[in-house]
């Protein structure tokens, strides 16, 4: 296998293995989320911000994979 | 494909230090934000106030209702901070996905040959201004710490010889701060930067009118982030300016 394949195989695993862990994590987010606001629909605002908050955590560990597929491709 | 690069391009130098097109747009955001501070202040005192201002105080108002919500008493002191750190990234964010940021080329001398370097980079898709944000975070943190709990108590809650278990975890408190800057630095550099490939590669798939979703999607992309790194601030804060045990 040449370098260049090697290189294109190494940035499309890095994401793709990159980016199971938080789509895991974002649906557990979003289910527990509808969850909550079933209980308690009052809460809306506050589990809303907690939420998005959560989601951007989740989202930062597939960003990370982000990064490192784009320094190895475009780097 | 268009041309990506990771790294801001230089522009010039001046007296050594190099000028890159992301130092140029940071300070055209930064006389913007001035402008836009000076402007609140002087509408402020005035009987009959303009639009802009109100629009600003909602801003101001909602984002303040925020943090108090986190960092309850404490939030009269820490405030500037946090809306500063809020205000800026917001702006740095919007103001690379004006039309014209990363599109308009000029001609730069790099050794021997010409290469064409996009003038103006959205500020946060340039690593070291990320990083430079995520240190004075996690400075400002530290400082707050001190200063609410003294310097003993800081101290304390890193190196604590009363039993082995509190000393290791002072030693992973230790090493949590560093990762902070890490984590910070990279979520805002990444998310940015990711959101411009993305507009890069769409527009060079589909020139016409499929941009646009995406565009919108980046601008609640950049106001999540400027949100979450100083509502992330708030929270480091607010654990860190309150005694353990």
């Amino acid at each position: 296998m040449s370098t260049e394949a090697m290189k294109l195989l190494s940035v499309a695993i890095a994401i793709a293995v990159g980016a199971i862990g938080p789509a895991l994590g974002i649906g557990m987010i979003g289910s527990k989320a509808v969850e909550a606001l079933g209980r308690n629909p009052e809460a809306e605002s506050a589990i809303r911000t907690t939420m998005i908050l959560a989601l951007a955590f989740a989202e930062a560990i597939a960003i990370y994979a982000l990064v490192v597929a784009l320094i190895l491709k475009f780097a | 494909m268009p041309h990506i690069s990771i790294k801001a391009g230089k522009i010039f130098e001046f007296l050594g230090l190099e000028i890159t097109n992301s130092m140029i747009a940071s300070a055209i955001v930064f006389l913007i934000t001035i402008f836009i501070a000076l402007y609140y202040k002087n509408q402020s005192i005035l009987k009959k106030k303009g639009n802009f201002y109100y629009l600003i105080k909602f801003f101001v108002k909602s984002i303040y209702d925020l943090f108090y919500s986190v960092l309850g008493d404490k939030t009269t002191v820490l405030f500037p901070l946090l809306f500063a750190f809020f205000f800026y990234i917001l702006l740095q964010n919007w103001f690379g996905l004006l039309p014209g940021v990363g599109s308009l080329l000029i001609k730069v001398k790099e050794g021997h040959e010409e290469v064409l370097v996009p003038l103006l980079r959205a500020n946060t898709a340039d690593l070291n201004t990320t990083i430079a944000l995520a240190i004075i975070s996690v400075f400002s943190i530290q400082y707050f710490a001190i200063k609410y709990l003294g310097i003993k108590k800081y101290l304390h809650k890193f190196f604590n010889f009363s039993d082995p278990i509190s000393f290791f975890v002072g030693i992973l408190d230790i090493l949590s701060e560093f990762s902070k800057v890490l984590s910070f630095a990279f979520r805002l550099f990444g998310n940015i930067f990711a959101g411009e490939v993305l507009l890069t590669i769409v527009a060079f798939l589909v020139p016409v009118l499929a941009s646009f979703p995406f565009i919108a999607l980046e601008i609640f992309v950049g106001f999540v982030q400027a949100l979450v790194f100083s509502m992330l601030t708030a929270v480091f804060l607010s654990n860190a300016v309150v005694e353990h045990h």
